[in-house]
């Protein structure tokens, strides 16, 4: 029943490079970089989570496909509620 | 192939955590799988909501939000985003644990886990502590008289705004803490029950399902950190 192809050093080295990300975006924050700034910091944090979702979750080599399809369609749901509220709030000030 | 379901079944009746209503052990836990996902949708949906008010207020009042995010310790920030971190690894970890039948280090992984968990709220506590003391908990008492700095130049922050930002600093923050408190009781159930040797190779879904609740507070917070604590510290 070894269902876990994953070694305890994989799961360490992915805690590691995870806190090694958080630092990296710390010192990133006191880099000038204009515009890029938050994107850079929401760059980081989206392949953090990434990370933790398809490896500390499970969900790379899950037995239950519809996990995949919920976690997914979870995503898309935010993705319509945070692109069409900002593309309204974005653009009252044009006319 | 109605061998292989044959045996499943076999073996499963013999297994006392088997609902009646399941053929077998692994449609059981890829249900309940699927159900913990379907709530952590609702918590992602939840949450959302949230940062998208973030997302409107920080645009339209972006100097408030940078002014006051520069209030906020980042030292304190990073470490409770190191201590999330390092639990989701225990977290992972004590599942693996379950899985090959190791209680004593399940249970130590899952001890570990809450203390960590609790580290997280202290800090928080600490800051929150802070927030007070500097009167930048929004209500009447409020004060914020801080300037935002645009490259030198001072720019003067309306403290209404910056109260708005404090107010979603404080309810994104609370909820999370909310869901932290909940988490840490949840794993200390599951310690007692995992001592008392509920958990085997063949069950194991709690430790699991609450590891998946685990890692999606971490999520929110893996977003937070940055959004509320790293706005515009260059300068």
């Amino acid at each position: 029943m070894s269902e876990h192809a994953t070694s305890r050093g994989f799961y360490v080295a992915l805690g590691i490079s995870l806190l090694v990300l958080t630092a990296v975006t710390v010192g990133a924050a006191f880099v000038n970089l204009g515009p890029f700034n938050p994107v850079i910091a929401l760059l980081i944090a989206t392949i953090k989570a990434t990370l933790v979702v398809l490896f500390f979750m499970h969900v790379k080599g899950a037995s239950e496909k519809m996990t995949a399809a919920v976690v997914i369609s979870g995503f898309f749901f935010l993705a319509i509620l945070l692109v069409l509220s900002m593309a309204d709030y974005l653009t009252r000030a044009w006319r | 192939m109605a061998d292989s379901h044959a045996t499943a079944v076999d073996t499963a009746v013999a297994s006392p955590q088997l609902r009646h209503h399941f053929a077998d052990m692994e449609q059981q836990k890829n249900a309940a799988s699927l159900g913990m996902w379907l709530f952590l949708v609702t918590e992602i949906m939840f949450f959302g909501g949230m940062f998208c008010a973030y997302l409107v207020y920080r645009t339209k009042y972006f100097n408030a939000f940078a002014a006051g995010s520069q209030q906020l310790s980042i030292g304190m920030g990073a470490f409770n985003t190191a201590v999330l971190l390092i639990s989701s690894l225990t977290v992972v970890l004590a599942v693996r644990a379950a899985q090959d039948g190791k209680r004593k280090q399940l249970v130590s992984y899952l001890v570990i886990t809450v203390l960590l968990g609790l580290t997280f709220l202290g800090v928080k506590g600490v800051e929150y502590r802070e927030k007070f003391e500097k009167h930048h908990v929004p209500g009447p008492t409020f004060q914020f008289t801080d300037t935002f700095d645009d490259n030198g130049k001072k720019i003067p922050v309306d403290a209404q705004h910056a109260q708005l930002f404090f107010s979603i600093y404080f309810v994104m923050t609370g909820m999370h803490a909310l869901h932290m408190i909940i988490g840490c009781g949840l794993f200390t159930v599951l310690t007692v029950f995992a001592w008392k040797g509920h958990y085997s190779p063949g069950y194991y879904t709690p430790i699991e399902n609450a590891g998946l609740y685990w890692h999606l507070v971490d999520i929110i917070w893996i977003y937070l950190f940055p959004l509320l604590y790293l706005i515009s510290r260059h300068s």
